[in-house]
């Protein structure tokens, strides 16, 4: 029993629909509770007033909206050196949750900067490197559309995530050199967030169910991941059979 | 290797509009920005390093996809894959000529059109040194894009949209440099990065260029 039985897209379907309607029931339970209980369970910041809650779906999509890359990378990675389809089909599936995520993070951002900053958009490092990492997102999706053999855009479109990877933390480091910004800094995972009592810190009024939308998140992630690729498996063995069909056709 | 470079040049110097036409480019680029922004003198001379980079920046992309596109059409790089020479030496050799026939004429040129811009005087040196230690990097990185969308019929667009998000870090570290030069501040760091983007990019992505046009040409 090794992880790479999965690779093979007949078991990878059997199991994953297996477990997806338990993942469904319960990424669903999880980010519309967490969403509930953030929106309407939690008193308002007494500096911030009720726009603090738009941290219950900003945090969780921008953490999935680099999670969603780092999974590209990964699966990118195992279909360059092990070449299970599936692993290309998964890094292909995750690409467009990921941007949606990208930007869900983007717009609520703004929308939370215009009250608090008093501006929509500021050239701030972090800004600017989620925006640079929606334009890799674009690139990569593209590619995949544009090329027509599959076996060439899945090693193609492997190639760009891996290089990407590289230049997109280098972008990162980059625009934090070029500008200091007003973004905060990480303040969630410290961990006097969770335990103690340091100053900069996110109240746990706040925290427990922002960790419910997280998972929550997450979990939606991982089964439209699933599903995506399965539905992506599905499309390449229809295509299998009706290429085999035309040919038997002709015989 | 040589024959290769020298054969690249002279299908740039020769075919027409290779070679000029990226300078012209660059040219026109400059020459709109004060029609853009209005003529004032403080306000160009203060965005004159950052405009003469991105003018630079869009005048090597709009080149990149003659680096490996005639080639691909006309079966020249089949017969050059199959050649003894490896194939990351030849893309590093396309990439030499792209740089000599579009980078390097845009340094030079650059601290010309940088007087249209009322650049300042201090400024010169520095917008020279630092696309000279860039440009390198927008070549190597330009080959890599090309290489990618080299057999696709309508690759030019998505050229452009896979490669600007690469030439972020160069272009930031570029136009830094050459800000703080012109203010008079310290150039050291963002120098030293930029010169180890350049050094990198030009040691390492011949290598993937390669094993992409491999890919591409099975």
């Amino acid at each position: 029993m090794s992880i790479w039985e999965y690779a093979n897209p007949k078991k990878f379907l059997a199991t994953s629909e297996k477990v997806m309607p338990a993942l469904w029931v319960l990424s669903i339970a999880l980010t519309v509770g967490g969403l509930i209980w953030g929106f309407f369970l939690t008193p308002d910041d007494y500096r911030q007033g009720s726009t603090v809650k738009i941290i219950f779906i900003h945090v969780p999509a921008a953490l999935m909206a680099i999670n969603a890359w780092f999974m590209m990378l990964v699966a990118s990675l195992i279909w360059v050196i092990r070449r299970h389809h599936v692993s290309a089909l998964a890094a292909k599936a995750a690409a467009p949750i990921g941007v949606v995520m990208t930007l869900i993070a983007l717009i609520t951002g703004a929308l939370w900067g215009q009250p608090m900053w008093g501006t929509w958009w500021a050239w701030d490092p972090r800004l600017t490197s989620f925006l640079v990492l929606f334009l890799f997102y674009l690139g990569y999706i593209a590619l995949w559309e544009a090329i027509e053999d599959p076996d060439t855009a899945a090693d193609l479109t492997a190639i760009l995530c891996l290089v990407g990877s590289v230049f997109a933390v280098l972008s990162r480091y980059a625009v934090l050199f070029w500008n200091q910004g007003l973004h905060q800094g990480a303040s969630v995972m410290r961990a006097g967030a969770v335990a103690g009592d340091t100053e900069e810190r996110v109240s746990n009024v706040f925290a427990t169910p922002l960790f419910v939308c997280m998972g929550g998140f997450a979990l939606l992630f991982l089964v439209l991941v699933l599903y995506r690729t399965g539905t992506e498996i599905r499309a390449r063995r229809i295509k299998a059979l009706l290429a085999r069909e035309r040919l038997e056709a002709e015989a | 290797m040589i024959a290769l470079l020298l054969r690249d040049l002279n299908l740039a110097m020769r075919a027409g509009g290779g070679f000029g036409l990226g300078l012209s480019f660059f040219l026109i680029v400059t020459v709109m920005v004060p029609f853009a922004v209005g003529p004032e003198t403080e306000l160009l001379s203060r965005i004159a390093p950052g405009v003469l980079w991105i003018g630079a920046l869009l005048a090597c992309l709009l080149s990149l996809d003659r680096i490996l596109a005639l080639d691909w059409e006309d079966g020249s790089l089949d017969l050059l894959a199959t050649a003894p020479l490896p194939l990351e030496a030849i893309v590093t050799i396309k990439s030499l000529a792209h740089w000599i026939t579009t980078g390097l004429p845009l340094v030079l040129i650059a601290p010309v059109l940088g007087v249209l811009l009322h650049l300042p005087a201090n400024a010169y040196l520095w917008i020279f040194v630092s696309l000279l230690l860039g440009t390198p990097a927008l070549s190597v990185i330009g080959t890599f894009g090309a290489a990618l969308t080299v057999g696709l019929k309508r690759g030019g667009l998505l050229l452009s949209l896979l490669v600007l998000p690469l030439y972020v870090p160069t272009l930031i570290f570029g136009a830094e440099m050459a800000r703080r030069g012109a203010s008079g501040l310290s150039t050291e760091t963002p120098m030293l990065l930029l010169a180890g983007i350049s050094a990198a990019s030009v040691a390492l992505l011949p290598f993937v260029s390669a094993a992409v046009l491999r890919i591409n040409l099975r």
